[in-house]
């Protein structure tokens, strides 16, 4: 039994890490880098603090 | 762009950015802080007997709860306000300066990803262990451990979340029912501490055992300062984070208590400071199968969720790296589905791998515990320059912790101690680690801040610094 879930083990590994290859090949030929990269620190931040003590 | 139109996925971008995606609460926190650490109860802490003994176990246990409640409390302040994904690395930029900010970052990738390396190695060879099957190798099970967890936070961080709750709630309760099953209010019937524990071998290598302890007392504890990653992802960042970030401390003092006690009231020094399995080993001198079961699945699940917690943590700091340009920009994006960063994700996976097939346990952390060290004493620093840069009352705080400075000196000096811990026991891995983060400095400072774009990094809409 120990062996069958080493095999599976590795089979598991190997499905997941190219779905994941996949997605991100799929994700990286659909939208711009420009797009992707646009996340900025604390806007929501800059947005609510007023900073009035 | 236009592609994406096409095949209908824009529905997924909210606004004109790409972000991570604000959906995590208190729960979440206290599950990434706890999570990440409550392995150290099953394997780690019980080094620390073979060093100085039981007793100093007990000792470091108190002491480094300290160092750690001091790492808590500074944190939960400084991020309260800082609320950014990168955590420390993110308060280092505002507070300190960029150099400081990149080896901040650089601890949190290196403290986080050797830590769910030995996370991983610990499950293989839990597994292989229980198995006692001839040519079986824990190679396996550290890849589908890895894999599978970095698929998990790829996908999503509530979800992530909401398994490390479940995962490291159970473990705890394991301890729990470890705890109350061998009758801990009466002494001789199960335990038997008094006759393990004595004057005479309490501190067999007198209080010099009781520093060299430190270094070990740190798996306590090493790695709630973890929480302050969430900072982007938390509804409330200024309620969630240091609630918490407390709540897990207060947690993880009952459990290493709760372990410490029965641990050292079931096997002598000399056996608990060199296993492996303290908790397994626990449940199975209790003489009960259906513990010796218990604990032997709590400890693949308190290892399962340490490494789900350093994956995600690791990953946002190599993100924030990205996001201010202090590496290339490319590993800065968000998935605009799943909302998380994929790239960060994807990239440290292989060197996770790399180093769970060929480093030992002994080494990763070591590392692990070094960079997480020098984290702390920059806290420490950090937290001075924080108040005397802005006072209360100048900024908004979401909380304050009390005593000033008196946490500060406090944390310096156990991280002094700890250093000097370490220098004793792998003195040749701290020389190293230091040259090493010099050698990266230098490449920063000359070669890689003119790609940084100086302007955009402090992003936090603050008065100006007192003195400034």
């Amino acid at each position: 039994m120990w062996m069958a879930i080493n095999y599976a083990c590795w089979g598991i590994s190997v499905l997941l890490a190219l779905w994941m290859l996949y997605d991100w090949f799929k994700i990286d030929t659909t939208y711009s880098e420009d797009v992707l990269t646009s996340s900025r620190e604390g806007e929501l931040e800059a947005v609510s603090e007023k900073h009035r003590i | 762009m236009t592609a994406a139109v096409e095949t209908g996925l824009t529905a997924t971008i909210h606004g004109d950015r790409v972000s991570l995606l604000r959906v995590l609460g208190p729960a979440h926190v206290w599950a990434l802080g706890v999570g990440i650490v409550l392995v150290g109860e099953f394997t780690g802490w019980n080094f620390a007997a073979d060093k100085g003994g039981a007793l100093a176990a007990l000792i470091v246990c108190w002491i480094v709860g300290l160092l750690y409640t001091s790492v808590a409390m500074i944190d939960s302040e400084v991020t309260s306000t800082v609320a950014a994904a990168g955590g420390q690395y993110a308060q280092a930029k505002h507070i300190v300066g960029p150099l400081m900010a990149f080896n901040v970052a650089l601890f949190l990738v290196f403290a986080y990803t050797m830590l769910e390396v030995s996370d991983a190695i610990l499950l293989g060879d839990t597994i292989v262990a229980k198995a006692g099957v001839e040519g079986l190798t824990h190679n396996s099970f550290i890849a589908a451990t890895i894999v599978v967890l970095a698929w998990l936070n790829y996908r999503g961080v509530l979800m992530t979340l909401n398994v490390n709750f479940v995962i490291t709630a159970i473990a705890y309760v394991s301890i729990v029912i470890l705890f109350f099953s061998v009758s801990p209010w009466t002494q001789g019937a199960v335990l038997k501490l008094n006759e393990l524990v004595t004057p005479g071998n309490a501190l067999p290598y007198g209080w010099i055992g009781v520093i060299a302890a430190f270094q070990f007392g740190i798996w306590y504890y090493l790695g709630i300062e973890g929480t302050t990653q969430a900072a982007e992802e938390v509804r409330s960042p200024a309620r969630s984070l240091p609630y918490g970030t407390m709540a897990g401390m207060i947690t993880l003092l009952i459990a290493a208590a709760m372990t410490w006690y029965v641990c050292a009231s079931l096997m002598p020094w000399e056996y608990l400071g060199i296993t492996y399995y303290p908790l397994w080993d626990a449940g199975k001198l209790t003489g009960s199968p259906l513990l010796e079961n218990l604990l032997f699945i709590a400890t693949l699940l308190a290892a399962l969720a340490s490494a789900n917690g350093c994956i995600n943590d690791a990953a946002r700091a190599w993100f924030s790296l990205g996001r201010d340009r202090y590496l290339p920009s490319w590993f800065s994006a968000v998935h605009p589905k799943y909302r998380t960063p994929y790239r960060s994700i994807l990239f440290l996976l292989p060197i996770a791998l790399a180093f769970a097939f060929i480093a030992d346990l002994n080494q990763a952390i070591t590392f692990s515990i070094l960079s997480g060290v020098l984290q702390y004493t920059f806290m420490s620093i950090n937290i001075m320059m924080f108040r005397k840069k802005w006072p209360l009352g100048s900024i908004r705080r979401g909380y304050t912790h009390p005593f000033h400075p008196l946490p500060a000196i406090v944390l310096f000096c156990l991280c002094m101690v700890t250093f000097f811990a370490i220098f004793l026991g792998f003195g040749s891995q701290l020389i190293a680690m230091t040259v090493f983060y010099f050698l990266i400095s230098l490449w920063f400072h000359f070669y890689r801040y003119k790609f940084v774009r100086r302007g955009d990094q402090f992003s936090m809409p603050w008065p100006k610094p007192q003195g400034y």
